[in-house]
């Protein structure tokens, strides 16, 4: 049988038509938004393409966690605590003179009273520094009572003991710092304290001292010791607390009944 | 199968059977050089940080030289009760580096320590026992009060009540052209025995003195 002659097809209606292709679909040859938008995409290829970091960001970001509550988030809660007493800390640097004849203190009473936003990045620095040690208790309470702490994940206990003894210090380092009268007498008294450990404690408080008395570079120690030596150990630290806990997952609350795979536990028994 | 326990027996990588063993070898080129790899690590990392440890603990073996500050003439000070001095111990940090003495001269009938030339004058230290805080002199109750944990001590700085674990410290006194002195610090125990200088909450009766060390940079006179 002969073809017949194809006729025309007909026109389809517009709402039925699939839309022509958006101006810089693939094309790039949108709108300056579009372009940007490619521009962006492009810087960030070029960086994963080198680097891989996409993977190690799903790694740390898309990976599943139990129902929990809202106690999950005290550990994220420590975390910003401490960035803003990193951010704010390195403002007041700007600012801060650890000279114990009259500078410091002068300099404490100058951001206070004469900086733009002064007291209240001060103030940031200060109440947040409480807010921390706080907030540092809640979390390991919550880990604490809902058994976080157990195989295999006594390590991350372990670290976070050490990350609290880490901001004790610092809290105590900072305190001196104003170097008001307060600040003083509450160091002298916190290096003693240090002092009646037996045999090494003496040697401990001449070296928080710097020497037998509150001496000239006491202050200046108390500085480094505060906003260098143990941010970077804290920072350090909590790099591998947050590896730990992406390596290891997030532990079920104690009431979570998820059924165990029943593969798992035929070939237990 | 010889044991192969065996074959490792031999000091000579050749007898190891170990792959490029040059003859009369006994390590290996590649342990040789693991081996001094780490040694230049090790040495260039001790080159850095013994040095800032050493900076960072040297100033408690550092020793300083006595200080002596003239405070008065020999018959400022009455016998029976204290006048309050301010001495510098620590220079050129204001404030900070002054400190309350209370003294007064040695009378025969009160004081019980053997008398010598540092003592002609008693230096009361006003640094409290406990844990460092400044105390006060009393006078209608004759005692020594510490403002932070309620330490108090008696006429001779003897602990009477609360928390500190030993007596005042004490400064030695000397007498130069008839002006009185203040010296170096040490501490006494409760038997008014000296000792080199302690730092506060630190007992030096008993086995207090074996477990709180004196500093190897601060004697007694």
């Amino acid at each position: 049988m002969p073809k017949l002659p194809k006729l025309p097809a007909p026109p389809i209606p517009a709402p039925l038509r699939a839309p022509p292709p958006r101006p810089g679909d693939g094309n790039g040859n949108g709108g300056p938004i579009e372009q940007g938008k490619e521009a962006g995409i492009t810087v960030v290829d070029w960086v994963d393409e080198r680097t891989m970091l996409s993977g190690s960001m799903r790694w740390l970001l898309f990976r599943k966690v139990p129902k929990g509550n809202w106690f999950y988030t005290l550990g994220s809660a420590t975390l910003f605590a401490f960035l803003s007493q990193a951010v704010t800390g390195v403002f007041l640097a700007m600012y801060y003179r650890p000279d114990p004849s009259g500078g410091a203190y002068e300099s404490i009473r100058y951001v206070t009273n004469d900086v733009f936003l002064g007291q209240f990045v001060r103030g940031m620095h200060k109440w947040g520094s409480s807010v921390m040690v706080i907030l540092i208790f809640l979390h390991m309470a919550r880990t604490f009572f809902f058994g976080a702490y157990k195989y295999p994940r006594e390590l991350n206990w372990v670290i976070g003991v050490v990350l609290l003894i880490l901001t004790m210090v610092m809290s105590f380092t900072g305190y001196l710092l104003p170097f008001d009268q307060r600040a003083y007498w509450a160091t002298i008294v916190g290096v003693n304290i240090n002092g009646t450990g037996p045999l090494l404690g003496p040697y401990l408080s001449d070296f928080l001292r710097a020497g037998p008395e509150f001496g000239a570079t006491t202050l200046s120690r108390f500085y480094a010791i505060h906003m260098l030596l143990v941010p970077g150990a804290i920072a350090a630290l909590i790099g591998a607390h947050l590896y730990l806990v992406t390596k290891l997952g997030v532990t079920a609350p104690p009431w979570s009944k998820v059924e165990p795979n029943p593969e798992l536990n035929s070939r237990q028994a | 199968m010889p044991d192969k326990h065996a074959q490792h027996k031999s000091k000579y990588t050749s007898d190891r059977l170990i792959p490029g063993a040059f003859a009369g070898e006994t390590v290996t080129r590649r342990r040789l050089m693991t081996g001094g790899a780490h040694t230049a690590g090790a040495i260039a990392a001790s080159a850095f940080a013994l040095p800032a440890l050493g900076f960072a603990v040297g100033p408690i073996f550092k020793s300083e030289p006595h200080h002596w500050e003239t405070v008065g003439s020999v018959d400022a000070f009455p016998d029976d009760n204290y006048i309050p001095q301010i001495i510098t111990t620590t220079p050129g940090i204001g404030e900070a580096g002054k400190t309350t003495v209370y003294l007064r001269k040695r009378n025969a009938s009160i004081d019980i320590d053997k008398p010598d030339q540092y003592n002609q004058y008693i230096a009361i230290s006003t640094r409290c026992a406990h844990l460092g805080c400044p105390v006060r002199w009393v006078d209608a109750a004759e005692r020594f009060i510490c403002p932070c944990h309620g330490g108090v001590y008696d006429l001779l700085g003897r602990r009477v009540g609360g928390p500190p674990v030993r007596p005042l410290d004490r400064f030695y006194t000397r007498v130069v052209n008839n002006e009185v002195q203040i010296g170096p610090r040490y501490s006494v125990n409760s038997e008014l025995r000296r000792f080199s200088p302690r730092d506060p909450g630190e007992p030096i009766d008993g086995i207090g003195q074996y477990m709180y060390p004196s500093r190897p940079s601060a004697r007694k006179l």
